[in-house]
């Protein structure tokens, strides 16, 4: 073998090396240099502390706080869109105009984007002029304060989440569905299985590699979770919505604490890597049938 | 055991008639199976027994009573699917007692039963795997295991054979007929392929676009087939069927019009010593084919082209060939394609034709 053949595949893809390593491999390690300085973005400066970012993140009450909303939005956000998406993906899984309407329609708002859904919603949720608050009233219910209240303004955000991600969950379901041939459902009704049985001891069984799927999608995605956010509550009121990706931001770009924030960043990536790791080790365990 | 019983059953798709009124007995303890080309309604029929399809109209008994309102799983009858539709989340265990968990059988009496039928197909080693680990000859095994668990009065199989190879396929059907002759249950047995049919089945119900064309015995079939439709679907090289205009020196007595004539391969004879008898055909061989202890020949008429199968002779290189068909061997259908009975060969002919 000559050097140029032994060369040449490196060669050939050296164009994407490069690019994911600029844009990927790059930032995250002077995201990780960069958490264990003290440097406000402009001064020639750093000022290396060690690990006092890392203690500083971890004493402190306003971090302790974003952690938990975020944990508990991701929590909400997940449980209410795999379930709600299942249950409307057997509904929805069969043949027939309005059921094709009503899959469109609930699928619509995944093709929007996030900043038109959060001016849409923050009108809304408006406690004075929003949609929601007179629909509530028609009702005889007191009004509710939605996002301007610490303790419905997460249930909020979670409820914008859910609104969004049903859609493409219960496409993602239906296609689940329709991969279950139909002779298994026969076989279960001449086994005498009652719906419940069916779905419990076949259907949710042959539907778990896509219900894992959507689980880890949904995490991910919810842990990083910052635009309805920046737009709609900026974090508050009173830190009750301030979560994880948009600290970071709020502490970089806002209050230039970059080293601070690189390390805030650090911590996300230790979540979210460990998240799909768990993700790949299950998923290669488990076997799909054919 | 049961009889199964289809009274007047229709079966209509929005304005697509499938089987309009089909009238069909199937004996307590028999093996029928149901054969036809594809689209000829025999899977529907046998999931209206089943009660995955309800009839548009009619009655289905099994064993004396009606079971249109039924539910599949209260019918008493278990079904193999032609790709076996075992549950691929559960062992092959939890494949066979999952029917008897539903029924609420005790867990002790499972266990008895699942090791009884496990011994039965030859599962015993193989409890504890899931179905994708199986060859296709185990899978089959266990949607059977499955169905005979249940001990239920009809079995019904819907082409489980198909996704066989050939000689899986050989033997298979060898056991199922033995499964069958042990259990003494009605089987109904749905295939496409009529070798498989003459094979397996005791009572044979041939079907085409919706409407019973025959049922009968395999024999019964294949000798006094009612129709121009059984008459060339059954038996391989089919049936040759002339145009009674094409059919040359052969003048015939008829009440109705006699339209087609038709004659097994393997009534015809080579007419090398003007020994025999009967309708005389020449023409050209396009093909042989020598399966060993049968010769098939294709050959080339004026009339049109038929077959000739020969046993346990020597392959015959003569390219041009006369061959003779017992009268008594020719089979008359009308303009219809209903038999004719009662034709008879003018005598004049016959006397003609045998002085060649």
């Amino acid at each position: 073998m000559t050097a140029w053949e032994k060369l040449r595949p490196y060669g050939m893809v050296a164009p994407s090396i490069i690019i994911f390593s600029m844009f990927f491999i790059y930032p995250i390690f002077y995201m990780i240099y960069l958490s264990f300085y003290d440097w406000n973005f402009v001064s020639p400066d750093k000022t290396f502390v060690g690990l006092q970012n890392f203690k500083d993140l971890l004493t402190d009450e306003d971090f302790r706080q974003v952690l938990s909303n975020t944990t508990l939005y991701t929590l909400m956000t997940v449980a209410l869109t795999t379930g709600l998406s299942l249950f409307l993906a057997l509904w929805l899984n069969r043949k027939g105009v309005f059921h094709a309407f009503v899959q469109g329609a609930i699928f619509s708002p995944h093709i929007i984007s996030l900043v038109s859904i959060s001016l849409l919603w923050s009108w809304l949720m408006d406690p004075e002029y929003g949609l929601l608050n007179w629909v509530i009233g028609l009702f005889g219910f007191e009004k509710m304060q939605w996002l301007s209240h610490p303790e419905t303004s997460l249930v909020s955000l979670v409820i914008v989440a859910v609104w969004k991600g049903i859609g493409y969950n219960t496409l993602v379901f239906i296609a689940g569905l329709q991969s279950i041939p139909a002779d298994i459902y026969e076989a279960a009704a001449l086994d005498q299985s009652k719906p419940w049985t069916t779905f419990r001891r076949i259907i949710l069984p042959m539907l778990s590699p896509t219900i894992f799927f959507l689980v880890i999608i949904n995490m991910i995605g919810s842990f990083q979770v910052f635009e309805t956010i920046a737009i709609m509550t900026q974090g508050g009121p009173v830190n009750s919505t301030n979560t994880l990706v948009y600290y970071i931001y709020e502490n970089g770009f806002r209050f230039f604490k970059i080293g601070y924030a690189s390390a805030a960043g650090v911590i996300l990536l230790a979540i979210v890597g460990l998240l799909t790791i768990v993700y790949f080790r299950l998923l290669s365990s488990r076997v799909h049938y054919r | 055991m049961a009889k199964i019983e289809l009274i007047n059953i229709c079966k209509k798709y929005k304005d697509e008639t499938v089987i309009d009124d089909l009238n069909l007995t199937i004996k307590d303890g028999s093996f029928t199976v149901l054969v036809g080309p594809s689209g000829c309604g025999k899977s529907t029929t046998l999931r209206m027994i089943a009660g995955l399809e309800t009839a548009t109209g009619g009655e289905i008994r099994i064993g004396g009573k009606r079971v249109n309102d039924t539910a599949p799983g209260h019918r008493d009858v278990a079904m193999v699917f032609q790709n076996y539709a075992l549950y691929p989340t559960m062992t092959v265990r939890g494949n066979i007692e999952f029917g008897l968990k539903n029924r609420g059988v005790a867990k002790a009496e499972r266990e008895k039963l699942i090791a009884e039928i496990a011994e039965i197909v030859g599962l015993d080693q193989l409890l504890d795997r899931k179905p994708q680990q199986l060859s296709g000859g185990q899978r089959q095994r266990v949607a059977l295991a499955r169905a005979m668990v249940k001990k239920p009065k009809v079995f019904i199989l819907d082409e489980p054979l198909s996704n066989l190879d050939a000689k899986l396929r050989n033997q298979m059907r060898t056991e199922l007929i033995q499964l069958h002759r042990r259990l003494g249950t009605t089987f109904v047995y749905v295939t496409h392929d009529q070798v498989e049919a003459m094979s397996m089945g005791d009572e044979i119900v041939v079907m085409h676009q919706g409407v019973i064309q025959q049922a009968d015995t395999p024999m019964k079939l294949y000798h006094e087939p009612a129709n121009l439709f059984t008459a060339q679907f059954i038996g391989t090289p089919a049936m040759n069927v002339l145009d009674t205009r094409d059919a040359a020196g052969l003048s015939l007595e008829s009440e109705s019009t006699v339209a087609k004539l038709g004659f097994r391969p393997e009534q015809a004879v080579f007419d090398w010593g003007g020994m025999h008898e009967g309708y005389r055909l020449t023409g050209e061989v396009m093909t042989r084919e020598s399966l060993g202890a049968e010769n098939i020949y294709q050959i080339k008429a004026p009339g049109g082209v038929f077959f000739v199968k020969t046993f346990l002779e020597p392959l015959r290189e003569e390219q041009t060939v006369r061959v003779v068909v017992p009268y008594e061997q020719l089979y008359y259908f009308g303009p219809d394609g209903k038999r004719l009975y009662g034709v008879r060969v003018q005598e004049r002919q016959l006397a003609a034709a045998g002085g060649v």
